[in-house]
């Protein structure tokens, strides 16, 4: 399939997701209460600037997904102090 | 077309499931052990479940002409008990010759903690000494990435035969390194908190097809048993060849299991009745 025919099939789709986060935010605004401090927003905010910033390669998902990652330490084993078992 | 699914955990589904399973061209199934949804009280527990895994399943199975084959440890979740864990690995070795046992899953992390590591490890030991196939879960969310790069670490810190490894539940940021490290990648389908089939194919498109399964992990949760007939259509509708897709839902996983002496795959096309 070249780009064309994927943005045929795939352009609703797009639309429809992008309305249910923009309604998702929309409820949360209206609803009681504030969570513009929760860190949660920031990463919603940030993975929307990672969606509509033009990439050098096609890694956008892959870039949200370590958005929404915890840190890895390399050094995880020593913190925990097990016992190298080879 | 003929699939394998290999990796649902059948004793959470309906008979029904197995029916709809068997018209929609599944063919074998492996079953990691996994939790229950509740902590299991006792060793004992365990070895019931490895008798329903070993006993009754396979039976169930073949009533729809489903070859039914599964894998034995204690889950990361309750591996968080370590005490409970070590009797859990002490009774293992009693099902490992029974015929549908294809090795030691699914361990690996679920919350990264340093209990969860230390069983990680007695696990690998155990597959070792045993010269046991593993199937490996990696943690969900935001818990993957860090779980995933953990397991690798301590993989990489046993002589192992890494193509006689699967880790599962791979997506977009951790197929790579996983593939790149030598090892198999299993892709789970699943509703909100995994893959979708679209992205499954994004992935093969972007990593190839070799080293890599894919699997619908069906189970007491909101998931689809036959998910992965989705991934067969979503690669059809992008023009994917044949062959292609066969490789992915057949070829690979009968390939991976081959190397357990206890998997013996009934050929689809000569079988008669069920
Ligand atoms: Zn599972």
């Amino acid at each position: 399939m070249n780009s064309n025919q994927i943005l045929d099939r795939e352009f609703l789709e797009i639309r429809a997701k992008i309305l249910e986060v923009a309604a998702a935010l929309d409820r949360i605004q209206r609803a009681e209460g504030d969570v513009s401090s929760d860190s949660r927003m920031q990463l919603v905010a940030d993975a929307i600037t990672v969606i509509g910033t033009e990439q050098a390669d096609a890694i956008r998902a892959e870039k949200i997904q370590l958005l929404f990652s915890r840190e890895y330490d390399t050094k995880w084993l020593e913190g925990f102090e097990i016992a190298s078992r080879t | 077309m003929y699939y394998i699914d290999p990796h649902l955990h059948m004793v959470s589904r309906t008979t029904d499931d197995y029916e709809t399973l068997a018209k929609m061209g599944c063919v074998a199934i492996s079953e990691p052990a996994f939790w229950a949804g509740f902590d299991r009280g006792s060793a004992e527990s365990f070895r019931d479940y490895f008798r329903q895994l070993t006993e009754v399943e396979p039976k169930r199975a073949a009533q729809y002409g489903i070859q039914h084959f599964t894998w034995l440890c204690i889950n990361a979740k309750e591996a968080e008990n370590v005490e409970l864990s070590r009797e859990v690995l002490k009774v293992i070795p009693e099902f490992l010759d029974c015929p549908n046992v294809l090795g030691i899953g699914e361990i690996g992390l679920n919350k990264n903690t340093r209990n969860e590591a230390i069983i990680f490890q007695e696990h690998m030991e155990l597959a070792i000494a045993y010269e046991q196939q593993v199937l490996i879960h990696t943690p969900h969310l935001e818990d993957k990435y860090q779980g995933t790069r953990m397991i690798l670490d301590m993989l990489g810190k046993h002589d192992i035969d890494r193509t006689r490894v699967l880790v599962d539940h791979v997506e977009e940021h951790t197929v790579g390194p996983v593939l790149e490290a030598g090892y198999w990648a299993g892709m789970t389908l699943y509703p909100v908190t995994k893959c979708t089939p679209a992205r499954a194919v994004d992935i093969i498109e972007r990593h190839g097809s070799d080293r890599l399964c894919v699997n619908s992990a069906g189970d007491w949760g909101p998931s689809k048993p036959t998910a992965v007939p989705d991934l067969v259509l979503e690669m059809r509708r992008r023009g994917h060849s044949e062959s292609l897709i066969r490789k992915i839902v057949f070829d690979n996983p009968r390939q991976f299991f081959s190397q357990s002496k206890n998997f013996v795959l009934a050929d689809p096309e000569s079988r008669v009745g069920i």
